[in-house]
Formats: C-alpha cells, sequence, structure tokens
C-alpha cells in the first residue's frame, strides 16, 4: 500500500519512537492519521498496519473496533460528534444532540446525503470541564449552547468551512 | 527465590515470596479465591472483577489477581462485602448470558455455574432483551457460541502466548465485543482445542465432543497419546465404551494441560468405522475372515514349519505398541524363533547419541528440561509442527524465564519468533550453522540441545563434542516419530541391540533388508506398514500382519489378526526423552486383541509358552526390570507420573546403521498410518484443500 510522503514520514517517526520490540505501540497513531488518507479504515490498510507494527491483521481489527475514532466506514466532510455523557448530559448535551438530529435529518453514524456532515452520539472526550462540548474532526468546540449549533451546522451544510462560521470558535488544544 | 514476606488472609498468618500475586498466594495456602480472567501462567487481564478481596489500608475492594503481596498485607477473601461483590459480578456476567445449561456441554464442569451455585443470586434484575448472536463454525473442530462469552480472554491469551498461534482476537467493545478467529469467519490455527479447553464456559466447544454426552456419563481414563513421542498424558472420557474426548485437565503428566489436536482429538480412529473385527486368512487369493483359533493354529503350524526347515523369519515390531510387547515380541524373535531379524521403522539416532554420552549421567534431556534450562537449541526440527509439546515448553520458558531459544533449521519455524538466534542452513549442512553459534551457546550458563534425523551416525558425535567443548552443562535428545519410538529401541526391537542396548554380537536384518532378501520365508509384522512405501522381494514368504487396519502391510497378509489400538490396552511406553509412562485401557473393539495377547498365543500354538511367561503386562514388566538395564523402576512410580530411565552409562558399541535412520515428519495434521483413519485429522487437511 503506497501513502502520500507527508503520511510515510509520520509512520516512520512513530515507529521510531517506539523500543523495536513494542512497534505495536504505533498502531493507533497510524491508523488514526492514516484514515484520514484513505477516508476509511479499509481491509488493506488493517493488513499494511499490521505488517509495519509486527502484530497481526486480526490484532489491529481488536483496536479498530474498540476505539470510536478510529471508521471502517467514511464519514462525512465534517465529522460532528456531540457529548451525551453525564457531564454533557446535565447542562443540555441531549438537547443539543436531538437538536443535530433533526437539523440535519440523520441519525447516529450516518452521513448528509451530499458527503458534507456526518453525525456521531459520543461518549465523554475529556472536555467535561467545558460542557456541554461538540467536536468536529479534530477541533473543539465548548459551552456549546443551542445557537451556536444552529449556526455552525448551518454554516456547514451551507459549504463553509468552520473557521468561516461567525460567532462559533474552536478552541485551541 | 524472593524474600519471604508475612501477610494474613482470613486472620491466618501467612507467609509467602514479596512480590506473589494475592491469588496466588492464597491458592498455596488453600484459600480459593474466585477468578475467571486469571489463569496460572499467562498474562494478567483483570477484566472479570471476581477476585474482588477485602485489603485493609485500602480504601475499595482489590482484584486479587494482579496484587501482589507485600509485608503485613491483612487481606479478608469472605466478608460480606466480598460475597455481595462476587453475586453482584455474576449477576452482571450473566445479564447476557443464556441459561442454556442444559444443552451446554459445559453443564457441569462449567466455572460459571459453579460459581453462580456458590455465590451467585437466584434472580436477575436484568429484564431487558438479551443480545443474541448465532453459533459460528470456525473449523473442523472450534465452534464459537457467543452468548455463552463471558469475555475472559482466556481462549485468546492461551492461543497468543501459549501457543504462539495468536490465531483469536477480541472485536468490538463492550457488550458488543466478541472473540474473532484470524480469517474473519473461520479459523487457521494448530487446530489444537486448547481454546476450548481453556474456556471457563461453553463458549467455545469442540466439534469432536459437542452435544456428546455429560460429562458425569463419563468415566476417565489417562492414558498416553499415541501420536508423537512427547508422551503427552491425555485423559479420555469413555461413555458405553467408546471414547467422545480427549483432555487433562487435570494436569496430570509430563505435558500438564497441553495437547495438541493428535492427543486431544485424534483419539478417533481408534473408533474407526475401518477397524478390522476378525482375523483374516488368504484362500484363493483372497482374504477371508476365520475364527482366532483357526488363524492362530494356521500361524502356529507355518512358524513351526519355517523354523524346523531352517528358513529365514523376519519380524519388524512397532513404533506405537508397548514396552511390553515389544520385549515379548522380540524375546520370542530370539529365543523363540531363533532369529535377530527384528527390527523396527527407525526415526531417530538415540543408539549413537547414548554411546556418544557414554561415561556421562544425567545428560539425555528430560522433559522438564525445556522448560527450566536458560537455553534450548533445536537442530533440524520444525519443532512447533512435528513435536507441539517439547515447542509448547519451549515458548513456556521463553515466556516465564526468558530461556533463550536457538533454532538451525532449513526452513522458517515458529521458533524464530522467539529466538534469539535462528539460523537458515541448507539441509545436510546443520552441524556447521551451530558451529556457527559457538561464542553465542559458550556464553550460555546451560544448554538443552534436540536434534532430528538430519543429525545421526557421526554428526551425533560431532554435535555431542562440540556440546563438550563448550564448557557448559549441556543435556541432548534425539527426537524420534511416536509414542514408543524410544521403547522400541530400548526394549530391543533392533537388529543389533537386545533390550538394554546391550549389542547382539550378529546384527540380524534390519527391515530394508528383510523386505529385500529373496530367500525370506516368513515375515512377521506388528503394528507397523512397512509395505506402504515399499515392496516385498520374497513373492513367496508367508506374511502375518497384527494391526488395526487393513493396511498396504495388511493387503499383502497371508493372516491378518485384529489388534487393539494403543488406548485398549495397558502396558508402558517410553516417549522420547526416555520417560516411561503407563498406557491405561479406555475402550474396547469387539474381535480385536492386544499384541501382547496375540503374540503369547501364537506362542502358545508353538509350545513356546513355557519360555515366553504369561502375557500379562504386568508380568512381562516385572521381567524388564529384571532384565533391561535402565528399566528398574517400580510400576507404581510409572502409575503416578513419567519417570525417566537411566540410560546405560557405557558404550553401545555398535554402528547405528544411519543408512536405516529416518524419520517421517509428520507434521500437526498427520500422523504415519494412523493419522489416515483418523476423522479430525482428515477434516482440518481437506478443510484446507478446499479453500
Ligand atoms: S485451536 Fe489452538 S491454535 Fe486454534 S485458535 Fe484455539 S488455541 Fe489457537
Ligand atoms: S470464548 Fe471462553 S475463553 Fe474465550 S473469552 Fe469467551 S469465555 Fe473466555
Ligand atoms: S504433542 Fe505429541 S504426544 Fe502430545 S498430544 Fe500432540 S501428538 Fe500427542
Ligand atoms: S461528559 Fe462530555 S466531555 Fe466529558
Ligand atoms: S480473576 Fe481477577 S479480575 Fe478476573
Amino acid at each position: 500500500m503506497t501513502f502520500s510522503p507527508e503520511l510515510e514520514a509520520r509512520f516512520e517517526k512513530f515507529l521510531a519512537k517506539y523500543p523495536a520490540d513494542r512497534k505495536r505501540s504505533a498502531v493507533i497513531p497510524m491508523l488514526v492519521y492514516a484514515q484520514d488518507e484513505t477516508e476509511a479504515i479499509t481491509q488493506e490498510l488493517i493488513e499494511e498496519v499490521a505488517k509495519r507494527c509486527g502484530v497481526t491483521p486480526l490484532q489491529v481489527d481488536e483496536v479498530v473496533g474498540f476505539y470510536s475514532m478510529l471508521h471502517k466506514k467514511p464519514q462525512g466532510k465534517y465529522h460532528v460528534q456531540v457529548c451525551t455523557n453525564i457531564s454533557c448530559l446535565l447542562v443540555g448535551g441531549e438537547e443539543l444532540w436531538n437538536q443535530a438530529c433533526h437539523k440535519l435529518g440523520i441519525g447516529h453514524k450516518q452521513t448528509s446525503a451530499d458527503g458534507r456532515v456526518s453525525l456521531e452520539e459520543v461518549e465523554c472526550m475529556g472536555a467535561c470541564s467545558w460542557a456541554p462540548a461538540v467536536q468536529v474532526n479534530y477541533d473543539f468546540y465548548h459551552f456549546v449552547t443551542p445557537g451556536q449549533l444552529d449556526k455552525l451546522l448551518d454554516g456547514l451544510a451551507a459549504g463553509k468551512k468552520p473557521e468561516e462560521i461567525a460567532d462559533v470558535k474552536k478552541v485551541s488544544c | 527465590m524472593a524474600d519471604l514476606v508475612k501477610f494474613t488472609i482470613n486472620g491466618q498468618e501467612l507467609e509467602a515470596p514479596a512480590g506473589m500475586l494475592v491469588i496466588e498466594a492464597a491458592k498455596q495456602n488453600g484459600i480459593e479465591i474466585p477468578s475467571f480472567c486469571y489463569y496460572e501462567g499467562y498474562s494478567l487481564q483483570a477484566a472479570c472483577r471476581m477476585c474482588l478481596v477485602e485489603v485493609e489500608k485500602m480504601p475499595k475492594m482489590q482484584v486479587a489477581c494482579t496484587l501482589p503481596v507485600s509485608a503485613g498485607m491483612v487481606i479478608r477473601t469472605e466478608t460480606d462485602q466480598v460475597k455481595l461483590a462476587r453475586k453482584s459480578t455474576l449477576e452482571f456476567l450473566l445479564t447476557n448470558h443464556p441459561l442454556d445449561c442444559p444443552v451446554c456441554d459445559k453443564g457441569g464442569e462449567c466455572e460459571l455455574q459453579d460459581m453462580v451455585f456458590r455465590y451467585g443470586a437466584g434472580e436477575s434484575r436484568y429484564t431487558e432483551t438479551k443480545i443474541h448472536v448465532n453459533e459460528q463454525q470456525w473449523s473442523p473442530v472450534v465452534f464459537y457460541d457467543a452468548p455463552r462469552c463471558i469475555l475472559c480472554f482466556r481462549c485468546v491469551r492461551a492461543c497468543d502466548e501459549g501457543m504462539g498461534v495468536s490465531a483469536l482476537g477480541v472485536i468490538n467493545r463492550g457488550a458488543q465485543s466478541l472473540i474473532s478467529p484470524n480469517m474473519g469467519d473461520h479459523l487457521e490455527c494448530d487446530e489444537c482445542g486448547q481454546c476450548i479447553d481453556i474456556c471457563p464456559v461453553g463458549a467455545l466447544t469442540s466439534g469432536a465432543y459437542r452435544y456428546q454426552t455429560r460429562p458425569w456419563e463419563m468415566e476417565h481414563v489417562g492414558t498416553i497419546c499415541t501420536h508423537c513421542s512427547d508422551g503427552c498424558k491425555t485423559t479420555l472420557g469413555v461413555r458405553n465404551d467408546e471414547i467422545v474426548r480427549g483432555n487433562n485437565r487435570d494436569r496430570s503428566g509430563v505435558n500438564g494441560e497441553f495437547l495438541c489436536i493428535k492427543g486431544r482429538y485424534a483419539f478417533d480412529f481408534s473408533e474407526s468405522a475401518e477397524r478390522l473385527q476378525s482375523p483374516m486368512i488368504r484362500v484363493n487369493g483372497k482374504l477371508e475372515e476365520v475364527s482366532w483359533s483357526k488363524a492362530l493354529e494356521t500361524i502356529g503350524k507355518k512358524f513351526a514349519e519355517v523354523k524346523a526347515k531352517g528358513g529365514k523369519f523376519g519380524v519388524i515390531g512397532s513404533n506405537h505398541t508397548t514396552n511390553e510387547e515389544n520385549y515379548y515380541l522380540q524375546k520370542f524373535a530370539r529365543q523363540g524363533l531363533g532369529t535377530n531379524n527384528i527390527d523396527h521403522q527407525r526415526t531417530g539416532d538415540v543408539v549413537t547419541l547414548v554411546d556418544a554420552l557414554s561415561g556421562t549421567t544425567g545428560r539425555l534431556a528430560k522433559t522438564e528440561d525445556f522448560y527450566e534450562r536458560k537455553a534450548v537449541l533445536v537442530i533440524g526440527a520444525d519443532l512447533s509442527a512435528e513435536h507441539p509439546f517439547l515447542a509448547f515448553q519451549t515458548r513456556a520458558n521463553y515466556r516465564h524465564h526468558e530461556a533463550h531459544v536457538y533454532a538451525v533449521t532449513a526452513e522458517a519455524v515458529r521458533e524464530d519468533n522467539m529466538a534469539t538466534r535462528s539460523v537458515r542452513v541448507a539441509k545436510g549442512e546443520e552441524l556447521a550453522g551451530v558451529e556457527g553459534l559457538r561464542d553465542a551457546l559458550a556464553a550460555e550458563t546451560e544448554l538443552v540441545v534436540v536434534f532430528d534425523d538430519s543429525i545421526k551416525g557421526d554428526k551425533v558425535r560431532s554435535l555431542v563434542a562440540f556440546g563438550e567443548s563448550l564448557g557448559i552443562p549441556v543435556s541432548y535428545c534425539a527426537l524420534v516419530d511416536y509414542s514408543n519410538s524410544r521403547g522400541a529401541i530400548d526394549m530391543g526391537l533392533v537388529a543389533e541391540l537386545n533390550p538394554g542396548f546391550h549389542a547382539t554380537g550378529t546384527a540380524g536384518a534390519s527391515v530394508d533388508e528383510m523386505l529385500a532378501a529373496n530367500d525370506l520365508a516368513a515375515l512377521w509384522v506388528v503394528g507397523s506398514n512397512p509395505l506402504q512405501n515399499a515392496k516385498l522381494a520374497a513373492s513367496r514368504a508367508f506374511v502375518v500382519v497384527q494391526d488395526l487396519f487393513l493396511t498396504e502391510t495388511a493387503q499383502r497378509a497371508d493372516v491378518v489378526l485384529p489388534t487393539a489400538s494403543a488406548y485398549e490396552k495397558n502396558g508402558t511406553v517410553t516417549n522420547g526423552c526416555g520417560e516411561v509412562q503407563r498406557l491405561k485401557r479406555a475402550s474396547a473393539t469387539m474381535g480385536a486383541k492386544t499384541d501382547l495377547e496375540i503374540i503369547g498365543l501364537i506362542a502358545k500354538e508353538m509350545g513356546l509358552a513355557p519360555l515366553m511367561g504369561p502375557w500379562l503386562p504386568e508380568t512381562v514388566y516385572a521381567e524388564i526390570r529384571k532384565t533391561v538395564k535402565g528399566y528398574d523402576i517400580p510400576l507404581p512410580l510409572v502409575t503416578i507420573g513419567a519417570q525417566q530411565t537411566a540410560p546405560v552409562n557405557g558404550r553401545v558399541g555398535v554402528d547405528s546403521r544411519p543408512d536405516l535412520i529416518r524419520s517421517s515428519h509428520d507434521k500437526l495434521f498427520t500422523s504415519g498410518t494412523l493419522g489416515r483413519y483418523s476423522t479430525v485429522l482428515n477434516s482440518v487437511i481437506e478443510g484446507r484443500q478446499s479453500r
């Protein structure tokens, strides 16, 4: 399997980072970055990562199935993740989730017809202090209000990039 | 050993090495802490929470399976809180577990069932629909019933760590988690069944045993696997005189719980519909069934006639028959028929090894050495495929003791994965490869050297000389093929050797020479199939064959006698490491007799009964103890465990005939002629071919 030179360079960095007999530690980061390039985790990718990390394809598959941020199906261009775990739930996470479903007309792990936005209800993403939290691809949005979510989703559906949408600011972390 | 520390469990003052896990320290002292995911010898998981205990000064309950004991620890394993925790854990494990114990293979010996019986709640608060996943067949051997699975991951670790196969994994997460086979919907693995037997519940079941019987309806007979020479104890489950399963859950025998597919499932050849059940005599060119008395009378007369005329006999013994049968057969041949033409298909050069080690003691490797010595050198053999148990021992040694493993082989082998150094050599160049390891090996503190038939004759001497020159203690094992290949040599089924490695003086004819001799008057084959790949030159020779099946050799016979399989007789066998163990009769096949009895009956026909003595295994064993050097081991000792025979401590002084030594290199799914009659082995082979 061939990857872009940038990704290859990343892979090399990961593999060099861990001791020779612990190459398997690179499985997760490799998958995370690879899926951005290949759009989803295919069987071919699983086998490639297994080969490079010295584990069996099944052992890579175990990881893929376990972590919700690893996807075997392609996501929308913008993958919107709404947390409904306890901290977020207490301050409106569930309402945000229902609102997103209504607005986009899609549900958990579904993608809009134009492929722009996909939706996922996620477990705690470690942003409890800033609940309710929403994540779009790798960016976090804290203290999200229903109004902000509306603007965000409208903007994305209209073809805007997240950073072009007024009044909703991602937080850098 | 680590320093001992004092601690208390349930008020009892106890001692254990610092760092020992609480669950083990408790077990050592007879205190059981229930567990599912914890399994001795495999990596720690702490997945099931069944082992929670109270530890003073620790605010929450602790998992005993990962907590090391330390000085002054105060542990309680039977408080109300602990019992409540067990009850809750069980309720949780049962949320998605079907209540199908009445039809589950494991019912009656299920760890979950036992625990629920002891600690569990009678009712569940979980009333929602359970997740159902259909039962799946992964291979001829392995079936998976997901709803029963309690996700203890024992199977995954047994396959990964124990077998080095890594064919099982866990996919998905939480309640959706499933065990998955390596090929998505099927398994490609050793088919050893370790995963099935280690499963605490009935989630993994075997093609051989599933829905056959209930555990309490069987008798359990501990005997020795008749396939390779590793000598694993297999406990056969017998119902209505039929063997329905093999395992070794009681960890008796040299092998502990280990068995490969052959020891665990390939007992089925013994139940094959093709078993011979009546003696046969050739009449007008065709084999016809006759009575035992007629068959024995025919043989007795013919043998007496040949003997009287001074005709040439050939006697070929087996790699599977008991020491008693082998001893009895060679005694009959040498003393009764007056011939040294007695041999068996030789599979490894034990003879030269014993000779090369003369003057030393304790230099033949024991099975336990593969687990305990600091370094293991494997030469020639694909150990994991040909000697699964020795490979398993070596792997465990690597895992538990960080043993250094070296492999010098022609092809890539599984041992490479753990090897300190692997050397690829052309066949025949093994010694050069070993020489290349000299510095590395000399730096070890001790070594076990195991080699197959690529090292024979003078090469054995060179190898021993090499080992001796390393300046460290070295023990050796010459691999042989089958369950009693070693016993065949020890008992003198060798043209040049009487029992106990005593030279006969004048060597008799070897198997090859018997088959090639035009003037052979009578050939007597006991449990061997020499005509599978060879021709019998003496077209007029009178041929008697004792076998389980109508093999190529039996088809050429004038008289065929149906014999009992290894699982249908008592006696002793000696494994490749020279350890004597006891065979116990598990079942019977109507019409068949043990080889010992048959030899005795032929002797009786010829009026040789007084010479031969009674054909009782115990009586013959008593004679072996007296006459075969190294075998003076009381039977009760053999009964309770493997006993290594003390090898002769002197020169053997015969040519071991390397030209005759040929291993058949049976792999995981073959076992000489016997393997052809095993349904399970055949179905695995066919399954692979059809893919
Ligand atoms: S049968 Fe043996 S090799 Fe196959 S999956 Fe089970 S443990 Fe692994
Ligand atoms: S199949 Fe059996 S051994 Fe494997 S995880 Fe499930 S319960 Fe444990
Ligand atoms: S390793 Fe050898 S003796 Fe052990 S079960 Fe397998 S075939 Fe039988
Ligand atoms: S519960 Fe939503 S981020 Fe933690
Ligand atoms: S046995 Fe300790 S957590 Fe499973």
